[in-house]
């Protein structure tokens, strides 16, 4: 049943010279820019990592219990996604708009939970303009708590189109483009939360 | 090239997609490795390995996330590529600054 629910996705591709869709193609090399650009930014923190003069110092304050129910969510969001992309290959549009839905409230609370934790930072002394350690924190973060942020939007517009009843099975595509996003965000969170929480 | 030998069928190489129970238990295992890495993270007697330990239970989980997620395992090659070799530089770009820097050499 799922070879025949891929192929529909791919019945309405036209012809290209590589034989691959062109949308999913450049999809892919744009996560590919991605990979520099975090890989710039987790850089430049472990770089400056250890060389603050003052505090507050990242095992002052960062709180891993509370960072790793948020990595959590942030992977079963990765589930919720894929089983979205399953539902719209399967044409159930029902099942792809809960699915969605589900997975832009699991990216909505990890966002709510960066909010509180850069609230928590600030009331602790912790400013972008503070030390090295809250200059490279706040940024490589708040990147990516944007990029969850935009995910969000994607998510929410594509729900809208569900329930109208405009995502069929033929435009699965859309959903799996907005899957691979999603997925690269939570890669990228996997490498934050090791390389920034867990190994200080 | 015959009738049915469109340059699709030529260059997809693409297979099914995993299905919902699949994805499931990735998760399950995803969730196991999570609850590993934090509690190395407080257990004092592996403090001596934390690091390449975390290390590699960061990598497996981003490699099962990418391989069965983002259906690289199934998808053609050419994506898995427009991915890895710009994250193999990345990965150069982290490990050469750290030198330059004098990072490794503190440690």
């Amino acid at each position: 049943m799922a070879v025949a629910a891929h192929s529909t996705a791919h019945e309405h591709e036209h012809p290209t010279s590589t034989g691959l869709n062109s949308r999913k193609l450049l999809f892919w090399a744009f996560l590919g820019s991605e990979c520099l650009f975090f890989g710039s930014l987790i850089a430049t923190y472990l770089v400056y990592r250890g060389r603050d003069q003052v505090g507050p110092h990242p095992h002052e304050i960062l709180n891993i219990p509370f960072t790793s129910v948020s990595a959590f969510v942030l992977l079963m969001s990765s589930l919720t996604m894929v089983l979205a992309l399953a539902a719209c290959q399967r044409g159930n549009q029902r099942g792809t708009a809960i699915w969605l839905a589900a997975t832009a409230l699991l990216g909505a609370t990890f966002v709510g939970g960066q909010v509180y934790e850069f609230t928590e930072f600030f009331m602790h002394g912790l400013t972008l303009q503070k030390n090295l350690f809250g200059c490279t924190f706040y940024v490589l973060t708040g990147f990516h708590g944007t990029h969850v942020t935009v995910g969000v939007i994607w998510l929410l517009t594509l729900f809208m189109l569900a329930l109208r009843g405009r995502l069929p099975a033929h435009k699965a595509l859309d959903v799996e483009i907005a899957g691979l996003y999603w997925h690269f965000v939570d890669v990228v969170w996997i490498a934050i939360f090791t390389l920034i929480y867990l190994i200080q | 090239m015959t009738d049915h030998e469109t340059p699709s069928s030529h260059a997809h190489e693409e297979h099914a997609h995993p299905g919902a129970k699949q994805y499931v238990a990735i998760a399950v295992v995803l969730l196991v490795l999570t609850v590993i890495e934090v509690a190395i993270f407080y257990i004092p007697a592996l403090k001596g390995i934390l690091v390449p330990t975390l290390l590699g239970l960061s990598a497996l989980k981003f490699a099962l996330v990418a391989a069965f997620y983002m259906h690289l395992k199934f998808d053609h090659r050419l994506f898995s590529w427009l991915f890895v070799v710009p994250m193999f530089f990345a990965v150069a770009v982290i490990l050469a600054l750290m030198v330059l820097f004098g990072v490794l050499a503190r440690r």
